[in-house]
């Protein structure tokens, strides 16, 4: 449709805001990555925030569970954090990486078994006190509309007990939105599309799941 | 390579890890009465629903807890930036990518990308991927025997201008089979990926042609209850974006949930 100028003056002038575009599923066809061959939306090194080699990248891994508890083979992952100062970048370059800039944000598609990888670093704190978390969106053949939800890093648990959302939440649910962290330093982070361990996914102002009201 | 259509036991080909085995057999009849049941029942929604029953794929990737409402923080009120450095001009022209020229109807898509206050998302990244003008994806998973085409990859990308605007000039993506039920077709459109000024604004969609006699039978276009909603996913025909002797053309405007970071003044200046 086209947004015609009287909506427009209007949404100008904060009478009436405009109505948001229905999402729709990514669906089955959005890409896939085969060595050096990738096509549509996944792009090389789209996972790689930094390079792998070097000696603070963090592996974020984990797998993306259906309500069977089933790994899905189709989802696509964005990931988008401060870097390890709790700075908000806002560089270029997230699709042709040059190595050296980090631009904070990174897609990757699940592989034949439901799993995920980034390279990345662990973010800072955006605010002094704050519990420093990885943003995820994750879209799916057979999921409807995008889902939003936080990778919090384990560590500060005292900022952790402070933060708005997870305060908010009981404890299982609460602990489907922190990242394991393990020996080799790599973070852990499951998703659960539904079922027993399902992720908290997070709906913001402005957007409406009107089967979830 | 013949297909009858009426005997599944007689298609030739085979796609059966992108759907739900068991659902196949269920006849379009079927899948309408259960949309319409939904339909009946629902008012005034905007977005699709993501537990949709008759899109079969949906029934163990939907969430069944309630959303959790959150406010956005710091990072979220941000996107990433995208500019030159990241898509070349030529990417908007999926018509150039190979050594001739692609077959099928030559269109332009063009429109804008809005918030809900009306202000233009500038230099964003806008990502599309299609169907060729017989039906085939060049993916891997898409068995559908119709043909590929050598000249068309069916994926393009932009970078919005300072009004938000953006345009691609492609082939007429042709309508192609799936399994959610038995003689399941998508109606012809092209996918969207969006990014707001906000990350919370981030969003995946399709585009839809005018008229299309495959909308009331599509469980994914129908998962949005309401018309005046599905409306939104539909372009124009528009015959000044169409030009003499070389496309035709579709208008299509896409607004994105609205920004929840506090503007400045002179953010605002959106003419």
């Amino acid at each position: 449709m086209r947004i015609d100028q009287n909506q427009l003056d209007a949404a100008r002038s904060g009478d009436e805001r405009l109505v948001p575009t229905p999402g729709q599923t990514i669906g089955p066809f959005f890409g896939y990555a085969d060595g050096f061959e990738q096509v549509h939306l996944p792009f090389r090194d789209g996972n790689h925030l930094v390079n792998p080699a070097r000696p603070d990248a963090v592996r974020l891994t984990g797998t993306v569970y259906d309500g069977n508890g089933d790994p899905i083979p189709d989802a696509m992952l964005e990931i988008w954090q401060a870097d390890a100062e709790g700075q908000i970048p806002q560089e270029t370059g997230s699709l042709v990486r040059d190595g050296w800039t980090f631009t904070g944000w990174g897609r990757a598609t699940v592989d034949n078994v439901g799993t995920y990888t980034f390279s990345t670093v662990n973010p800072g704190p955006t605010e002094e006190g704050k519990a420093p978390f990885i943003h995820l969106v994750v879209f799916a053949r057979g999921l409807l509309n995008k889902l939003h939800t936080r990778i919090y890093l384990p560590e500060d648990t005292a900022a952790l007990e402070k933060d708005a959302l997870l305060s908010s939440l009981d404890a299982d649910r609460r602990s489907t939105l922190i990242a394991e962290r393990r020996a080799d330093g790599s973070l852990l982070f499951d998703v659960h599309l539904q079922g027993e361990k399902e992720t908290v996914f997070l709906q913001f102002p402005g957007i409406e799941y009107p089967d979830h009201a | 390579m013949s297909q009858d259509q009426h005997d599944p036991a007689e298609e030739s080909f085979s796609n059966s890890h992108v759907l739900d085995p068991a659902a196949t057999q269920d006849s379009q009849e079927t899948i309408n009465a259960e949309m319409q049941e939904i339909h009946d029942a629902a008012s005034g929604e905007t977005q699709p629903r993501v537990n949709f029953p008759p899109y079969r794929s949906s029934l163990y990737r939907h969430p069944t807890k309630s959303m959790h409402h959150a406010d956005p923080e710091t990072i979220e009120l941000w996107s990433p930036a995208f500019g030159n450095r990241d898509v070349h001009t030529l990417e908007s022209d999926l018509t150039v990518q190979g050594q001739g020229e692609p077959l099928g109807e030559r269109i332009v898509v063009r429109g804008k990308i809005l918030d809900g206050d009306g202000r233009p998302v500038r230099n964003q990244l806008v990502e599309i991927w299609q169907a060729n003008a017989s039906g085939r994806y060049v993916h891997k998973r898409d068995q559908h025997p119709a043909p590929l085409d050598p000249n068309f990859t069916g994926v393009g990308r932009t970078i919005t201008g300072d009004d938000g605007s953006y345009e691609f000039t492609t082939i007429k993506p042709a309508p192609y089979p799936w399994k959610n039920h038995h003689n399941a077709w998508r109606p012809a459109h092209i996918h969207f990926s969006l990014f707001g000024t906000d990350f919370t604004q981030r969003m995946i969609t399709q585009m839809y042609f005018p008229g299309d006699p495959l909308f009331s039978l599509d469980p994914i276009y129908q998962s949005i209850t309401d018309q005046k909603a599905r409306d939104r996913l539909v372009a124009t025909y528009d015959h000044n974006v169409s030009t003499h002797e070389w496309n035709t053309g579709y208008y299509w405007d896409i607004v994105l949930s609205g920004s929840n970071r506090t503007w400045m003044e002179g953010d605002t200046d959106a003419h």
